[in-house]
């Protein structure tokens, strides 16, 4: 059995969640929009999960819409509020570091005239709420900041940026996707008007996800169809998803106590895995030391094409992964470590590491036990991109 | 336990190749790898046909599945465009023919292919889906031809040397074409009916002129085309478009067939002649390496084929130095065209080989 840790990529769906799930692939298969007791009955499972969530993130239920996952929520956010507010500006101001999801859509809008303002990001992928500030005009009608990274796991100040974008009066997107696996999401502590969710980072099902919708903001919708989720995301729910998304969140996040203790768990872990990673030699780590996710550990290995290592940990049974899941496969080194000022010999060796609540003491061991097997393996390769000197 | 890499392009041959591996592995760790050689085609280009496509990818990964052996794309589009893509385009400029196959064998499959399989996976050998078979004789490893003499493809994989060879499957080595689809279909391979792949897998519909702009600026200067004579009677679109041989699209009417005799850049003319014009009796080639490490001697006696798939005929090989020999044969050869591998064999043994020379002053 492979040790797993890609939970960034996706984690496993915990046996609680697939329990809640069961009876709606099972017997509760009704539509929710029908009048008849089995739609009555998949609706309540609906409003069970929008219930919790809402009420999780100091939110309202109806302030919760239910899409395919984090990257619908996204798309939705970037392109339903900023085509719902043309008539007051088109500028979108967003960092180098947000997802794909969220860059893409945003230049999608550049090219119907919108202008977007890309902040940059220090060393360590953090933006400075003073960029965002100066980076406000009168055209400005949406921020998108994402909370955590998703391949090197640096947090963002979200709450000094809502406070700044709050004052000014446009909107302000927050992707919280990674964040949500690991710390409480609070939208009036961020001031945020717009936050895009995904069940499958925190043990639920692939393709659900949640856009936060401050009562208030003005969304067009991006997909037409009937008037499901307050006609703000047509199309069926999905039901069992939906009801598996409810119930990962409360186990994420119900339990105060027990989500600062497993917070402590990893980051001890991560902590072990880095130093472990660094005795190796010739690699630096990626990311904020300090502002970020207590499961990702980062690092970028020179001399060694980060594809290449990831297929000989596969190999060796341990799954982890270049950056991004969505962008492996491209030769292209990460554009979150470009936007850091990494040198590209050094991106194109990059590796994320992210542990979740199943990884123990030996999967750790294991894991680094696989690295030190490979590594000299791939560095002994004639040929590979090379940096002379890394820094320290 | 050691293991094995499986080139899979996608197409049936690689994908049975690598099933008869996955079947017998007990002895071996299988990895399927379909190599990524150059980007995308723009729209319009996306042949099923050729194995670079998307599509060809997809068919790797389904076979991977159905032989339940671990599956990764390696990413060579910066090897193979230095060694195959630009040696391609060189080859026109220069007047000569290309032949990217044998390229993409000696830089890529058996090269770049063979170092990353070791480093990356940790496999100490490569398989791929050729006609082809090895021995193991007198303490060296031999290329034989196959049975399946129309599919034999020793021609491509002369450029092996000992080194390669004993890190090289060739799991089809004795079956035929009829055989593999066969067994494809057996395994219910999704590759199984997939037709034979002819053009070259990064010139999109066979033409290779806008990769010459494209990859060297070579827009095409318009020339003369001359008989042996050196009368001018026509005029072509640029010599690099013209390969010794070629018949097709010379727009010259003589009342009978003619061909590309000779491509001169200096000048930028193409000769023409007619058929028996063409053939030669000697000819030089360079760059030669040998299967075996060295020449069998000083002076041997081989049969040689100058194309694939063209008939061998008898000749008499002098060395010139280490890498460079004389060529005379028994009865005259159709079209030397410089660039193009001569190959030469003992039996069913392929020998090694070199480049055709040019022969223009």
């Amino acid at each position: 059995m492979a040790i797993y840790l890609d939970h960034a990529a996706t984690s496993p769906l915990r046996p609680a969640v697939l329990e809640a799930m069961r009876p709606y692939l099972t017997t509760h298969t009704g539509n929710p929009s029908s009048l008849h007791a089995s739609g009555r009955r998949a609706r309540q499972g609906i409003d069970e999960a929008r219930e919790s969530i809402a009420a999780l993130i100091g939110a309202q239920p109806r302030e919760i819409v239910f899409t395919a996952g984090g990257t619908e929520a996204d798309n939705l956010a970037i392109k339903g509020a900023g085509w719902a507010a043309t008539s007051r500006g088109r500028h979108i101001v967003t960092t180098a570091v947000e997802h794909k999801a969220v860059l893409n859509a945003a230049a999608v809008l550049e090219r119907s005239k919108f202008e977007v303002t890309i902040l940059p990001v220090d060393a360590q992928g953090r933006v400075d709420p003073l960029d965002v500030a100066a980076a406000l005009t009168e055209r400005t009608t949406l921020v998108s900041v994402m909370a955590a990274n998703n391949e090197v796991g640096t947090t963002q100040p979200i709450a000094a940026i809502g406070e700044i974008v709050r004052g000014h009066g446009a909107r302000f997107h927050v992707d919280a996707v990674q964040w949500a696996a690991h710390e409480p999401v609070d939208v009036d502590a961020w001031q945020a008007d717009l936050v895009s969710l995904s069940a499958h980072k925190l043990g639920g099902p692939q393709g659900v996800g949640a856009l936060y919708v401050r009562r208030g903001t003005q969304l067009l919708p991006q997909q037409q169809g009937g008037s499901q989720e307050r006609q703000r995301r047509a199309g069926t729910e999905n039901v069992a998803g939906i009801v598996g998304f409810g119930a990962a969140f409360a186990l994420t996040h119900a339990d105060h106590a027990a989500r600062t203790a497993e917070t402590d768990r990893l980051r001890i872990l991560a902590d072990r895995l880095r130093d472990g990673l660094m005795e190796l030699g010739d690699v630096v780590v990626t990311g904020d030391p300090v502002d970020r996710l207590p499961n990702n550990v980062s690092v970028a290995f020179d001399g060694v094409e980060g594809g290449d290592l990831v297929a000989a940990l596969d190999l060796e049974g341990v799954e982890v992964s270049t950056g991004s899941a969505c962008t492996s496969g491209s030769a292209e080194p990460s554009h979150v470590l470009l936007a850091m000022g990494l040198d590209p010999h050094l991106a194109h060796g990059s590796l994320r590491i992210t542990l979740g609540p199943e990884t123990t003491d030996a999967d750790i061991d294991a894991a680094l036990a696989a690295v030190r097997l490979v590594l000299p393996r791939l560095r002994a390769m004639p040929g590979v991109r090379s940096k002379a000197t890394v820094p320290a | 336990m050691s293991r094995i890499v499986a080139a899979m392009s996608g197409g049936v041959d690689s994908s049975v190749a690598a099933a008869i591996l996955a079947r017998e592995r007990g002895d071996a760790e299988v990895i399927g790898v379909w190599m990524r050689t150059h980007g995308e085609m723009p729209e319009g280009y996306e042949l099923s046909r050729s194995c670079c496509s998307p599509d060809a990818a997809d068919d790797a990964r389904r076979v991977a599945q159905i032989l339940d052996i671990p599956f990764f794309t390696l990413n060579v589009e910066r090897e193979f465009g230095e060694r195959v893509i630009d040696s391609f385009v060189d080859s026109y400029l220069e007047g000569s023919t290309p032949n990217p196959c044998q390229a993409c064998n000696q830089y890529i499959k058996f090269d770049e292919l063979l170092k990353r399989g070791l480093a990356a996976y940790g496999a100490d050998a490569v398989a791929t889906g050729h006609y082809a078979r090895l021995e193991h004789r007198d303490g060296r490893w031999r290329l034989m031809r196959t049975a399946d003499a129309d599919k034999d493809q020793t021609y491509f994989l002369w450029v092996l040397d000992q080194e390669q060879l004993a890190r090289t499957k060739f799991p089809l080595g004795d079956l035929t074409k009829p055989e593999v689809r066969a067994m494809a279909a057996e395994l219910t391979l999704p590759t199984a009916q997939k037709p034979e792949s002819q053009e070259i897998c990064f010139v999109p519909l066979g033409d290779y002129r806008e990769l010459l702009e494209e990859r060297r600026g070579y827009a095409g200067d318009p020339g003369p085309i001359v008989d042996a004579d050196g009368t001018t009677v026509g005029t072509h679109t640029g010599y690099a478009h013209y390969t010794v041989g070629q018949r097709h699209g010379l727009g010259v009417a003589l009342g009978e067939a003619v061909y590309v005799r000779e491509v001169q850049p200096r000048t930028n003319t193409v000769v023409i002649g007619r058929r028996d014009d063409i053939a030669q009796r000697t000819f030089s080639v360079a760059g030669a390496r040998f299967t075996a490490g060295d020449a069998p001697s000083e002076r041997f006696r081989a049969s040689i084929r100058i194309r694939h798939r063209a008939p061998d005929v008898p000749a008499e090989i002098t060395m010139i130095g280490r890498d460079r020999f004389a060529v005379e044969t028994a009865d005259p050869v159709w079209a030397p065209a410089p660039g193009q591998g001569a190959v030469l064999y003992d039996g069913d043994e392929c020998l090694g080989g070199g480049r055709i020379t040019r022969t223009e002053a």
